[in-house]
């Protein structure tokens, strides 16, 4: 039996339940340990039980009671476990699936907005993905002592504050679900976009948050930005290969090996960002994942359909604006319609100051006067951005780019 | 669960609403307090006399320290407070959102500490 496999395909479900049962993340967490130690010893010798999952949360559930049992001054601590009634209630009929409403309600829960977003970020990690703090840490860049003193506070204001362990109903849910998906595109992002740190951990992170995309998506199957999402984590993650060359610095999109692109992936996000968009148009991740499939589609950067890109762009400015967005509207303006217009939007940008310390707007504007052929202004742009930057491999991408404009190389 | 609302609000834009908005506002607490009596959530409330009337107090070996004003010059200040009965944070936080002075300041939401059983 392939126990690592089990361990991740039935800890979160298990521990959503056990987590309602107990009414502890801590103690369902300790139990469920204790409980698959147990598996581990007894399966090999009798068997595997015929539902594992229901295996672990009996067996689990029964060690959380002992716990409680053993533990001194029980009463005052019954005070704090909000259900510690239902932990004494006979078990609940496992023949049924309650495991696919609790998953949803621990997601709900890690991600409730009465938690600041790094704590959300890590109680996700930690509870639904089953990673280390010091893994979390690692991936963070922060002490992993820090990172354990974050998580006690989480679950302790989860504790005293009783924040519930449900999925939110009617006008709720939507608000609700943005916050979900946001913390699950940070972890992605905080896997891919950067690369210093290590690389293990990184690649780790991108595979969990698209492993939360699919739990998410197995289900919300009918929800337009959870396809969105997933379809938008597929793409990005499909140039994965492409991205960094042999000494680790970054390939920018249009000089990738398009051939390092993953096939299955792409054909994968594109069905989801198709469906996401025909679902209900104008979703935040649904128009991000369309113009990453648009790049996806075509075979050499000649082939980028820049205006349609543009347009996407133009449309998610409009119903989501940001300054970022509004950066990469003016890129593919420049690419799609003209070089010129592109640069007049970029030095609004500049103008109105939001972006005073984002490398990437003065690594834009640089690209767009390179193309320009006005090599002097797009070397002091170059200048500017490396400034501000700070990953080594941008860094690197940069100097080579300002060498090429001053030896006029272009 | 008992959690207590901590209205805060900036006392200098209060001075600048004209009266006739002020009744209005009046008028909006009665309604909420009344609706929060109605549902069973009311446990206490009242409004605070403006921070200018406040005075801290301290004592330092053995001897009080009196001093005008709170400590700390902040934007808003704390002007009322209810007192609720809440099955969980969502609820708390609900019940938060209908006070008038959630829309112009703000609220903390900060639960009751349980009282231990009796040994």
């Amino acid at each position: 039996m392939d126990f690592e496999a089990l361990y991740r395909e039935e800890r979160p479900r298990a521990l959503a339940t056990l987590i309602r049962l107990v009414g502890d993340f801590d103690l369902a967490e300790e139990a469920l340990q204790e409980a698959f130690a147990a598996a581990l010893r007894q399966w090999p010798r009798d068997g595997a039980p015929r539902s594992p999952r229901a295996w672990l949360v009996s067996t689990a559930r029964h060690k959380a009671i002992d716990h409680l049992r053993r533990e001194k001054g029980l009463a005052a601590r019954a005070a704090e476990i909000a259900y510690l009634g239902e932990a004494a209630s006979p078990p609940p009929d496992l023949a049924e699936d309650p495991f696919a409403d609790d998953l949803m309600r621990l997601i709900f829960t890690c991600c409730h907005p009465a938690l600041a977003l790094e704590a959300q970020v890590a109680l996700t990690l930690k509870t639904l993905c089953g990673l280390t703090v010091e893994e979390i840490a690692r991936a963070f860049l922060v002490a992993p002592a820090t990172m354990a003193q974050r998580l006690v506070r989480a679950k302790g204001k989860i504790r005293a504050a009783r924040i519930p362990y449900e999925v939110p109903g009617g006008d709720g849910l939507a608000e609700r679900l943005d916050g979900v998906l946001r913390v699950v595109y940070l972890v992605f992002n905080e896997g891919y976009a950067a690369t210093s740190g290590d690389t293990l951990v990184r690649r780790e992170l991108c595979r969990e948050a698209v492993r939360l995309g699919r739990l998410l998506r197995a289900l919300l199957p009918a929800t337009s930005e959870v396809a969105g999402l997933l379809g938008l984590m597929l793409l990005h993650d499909s140039r994965r290969a492409a991205r960094l060359d042999a000494h680790g610095d970054v390939v920018v999109l249009e000089e990738q090996d398009r051939a390092l692109w993953d096939q299955g992936q792409i054909a994968e996000g594109q069905a989801l960002a198709e469906e996401a968009v025909r679902r209900g148009g104008g979703g935040f991740y649904a128009l991000q994942a369309a113009i990453a499939a648009l790049h996806a589609q075509a075979r050499r950067p000649a082939d980028t359909d820049w205006p349609q890109i543009a347009a996407l762009y133009a449309l998610l400015l409009r119903l989501h604006p940001s300054p970022v967005i509004a950066l990469n509207h003016a890129a593919a303006v420049a690419l799609g319609e003209r070089l010129d217009r592109g640069l007049r939007l970029i030095e609004q940008l500049e103008a109105e100051g939001e972006l005073e310390s984002y490398h990437l707007l003065p690594a834009a504007k640089a690209d767009i006067l390179r193309r320009l052929g006005r090599t002097a202004e797009a070397a002091a742009a170059y200048e500017q951005a490396l400034r501000l930057a700070t990953q080594p491999a941008e860094r690197r991408y940069l100097e080579r780019r300002l060498l090429e404009v001053r030896s006029g190389s272009s | 669960m008992k959690y207590l609302l901590l209205i805060y609000e900036s006392e200098q834009a209060w001075a600048g609403v004209s009266e006739a908005e002020q009744g209005k506002i009046f008028q909006e607490y009665m309604e909420y307090t009344g609706r929060i009596k109605k549902s069973g959530n009311y446990i206490a409330g009242e409004a605070l006399q403006p921070v200018s009337t406040a005075t801290t107090v301290r004592v330092k070996n053995g001897k009080t320290l009196t001093t005008d004003g709170p400590f700390a010059e902040t934007r808003e200040q704390l002007g009322g407070f209810y007192m609720v009965e809440a099955r969980d944070l969502d609820e708390a936080i609900k019940l938060a959102t209908g006070i008038p002075a959630s829309r112009t300041g703000s609220i903390e939401v900060r639960p009751i500490m349980p009282t231990p059983p009796p040994e």
